[in-house]
């Protein structure tokens, strides 16, 4: 069967597909599947937990097309399956650890600005692609992952803050602080990397 | 004035551009007087766009095979539950 799914708009293919139309649901895979695989692979760091997510998202997805009832974009339903997917995949990882992943340790330590520099005027031109990737996703991955998730979803797919504590299944303001956090932590990372040379670092409290 | 402590709490609101008029002078009063948060501001606003820019994740062609392989066999078996 051929769809001519170029001249429907989303809720049209998601009704197709919730009727079974098996090409309206493959595009919708179309769409979102590099989105969602980068997604998966930032949350779990592993290229094997990354397909499994993928694959795990879009045909559960597609068994749970009967739940979605179209008030949410498509993309921040099926971004909430891929989360919980990658979030169990890391709970198994680390089921040797007793550290929760969705609830941080509120300390107040992660607000704290420890790092103050000037960054160079173009800074990302001193690296070449590669090594600029590695800089960048070694940051995310030194954040723990409920700073991670919220960084990624928010900053990285663009997801706004109310589709983000919806994905999530969390408070608008506790997006908000996680996000801060996060935000603040990447920095402080990077200016270890891209500060203006010369310049003296000074701490503060 | 604004503390340095409040500063850094509407940060996140200030970069998303969610704060009103009021709050907004008030951040960029402090920031023309405090070199510290300024910097802060300039570097958080760069961090994020040095990841807005970051280059999109390729699909491996071996993992989107796989990907569409696992789809169409579902696809091919039953229709989604509508409930
Ligand atoms: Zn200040």
């Amino acid at each position: 069967m051929e769809t001519e799914t170029g001249i429907f708009d989303e809720s049209a293919l998601v009704a197709k597909a919730r009727e079974g139309d098996a090409a309206a649901y493959s595009e919708l895979v179309h769409r979102y599947s590099r989105k969602i695989y980068r997604l998966a692979k930032h949350i779990t760091q592993n290229d094997e937990d990354a397909e499994d997510v993928l694959q795990e998202t879009f045909l559960k997805g597609f068994e749970h097309l009967g739940d979605f009832h179209g008030q949410s974009k498509f993309y921040t339903w099926i971004v909430r399956i891929a989360v919980n997917e990658s979030l169990m995949k890391l709970r198994k990882r680390k089921a040797d650890r007793t550290v929760p992943l969705d609830e941080p340790l509120d300390t107040g330590e992660d607000t704290v600005v420890r790092e103050i520099a000037v960054w160079d005027e173009d800074p990302e031109q001193q690296y070449s692609r590669e090594e600029l990737g590695n800089i960048l996703d070694e940051a995310v991955q030194s954040l723990r992952p409920v700073f991670r998730t919220v960084f990624v979803l928010r900053d990285i797919e663009e997801l706004s803050t109310e589709e983000t504590a919806e994905a999530l299944g969390i408070s608008v303001p506790a997006v908000k602080s996680r996000l801060l956090r996060a935000r603040l932590q990447l920095r402080e990372k990077l200016t270890r990397f891209f500060k203006r040379k010369g310049d003296d670092v000074f701490a503060y409290l | 004035m604004l503390t340095c402590k409040e500063f850094l709490q509407e940060l996140n609101d200030y970069l998303d551009d969610v704060v009103d008029v009021q709050l907004r002078n008030r951040i960029e009063a402090h920031i023309t007087e405090c070199p510290n948060c300024f910097v802060i501001l300039d570097t958080t606003k760069r961090t994020i766009q040095v990841y807005k820019g970051m280059q999109p994740q390729t699909l491996p062609e071996d993992v989107h095979a796989r990907l569409i392989r696992a789809v169409e066999r579902k696809l091919s078996g039953r229709k989604p539950s509508v409930g």
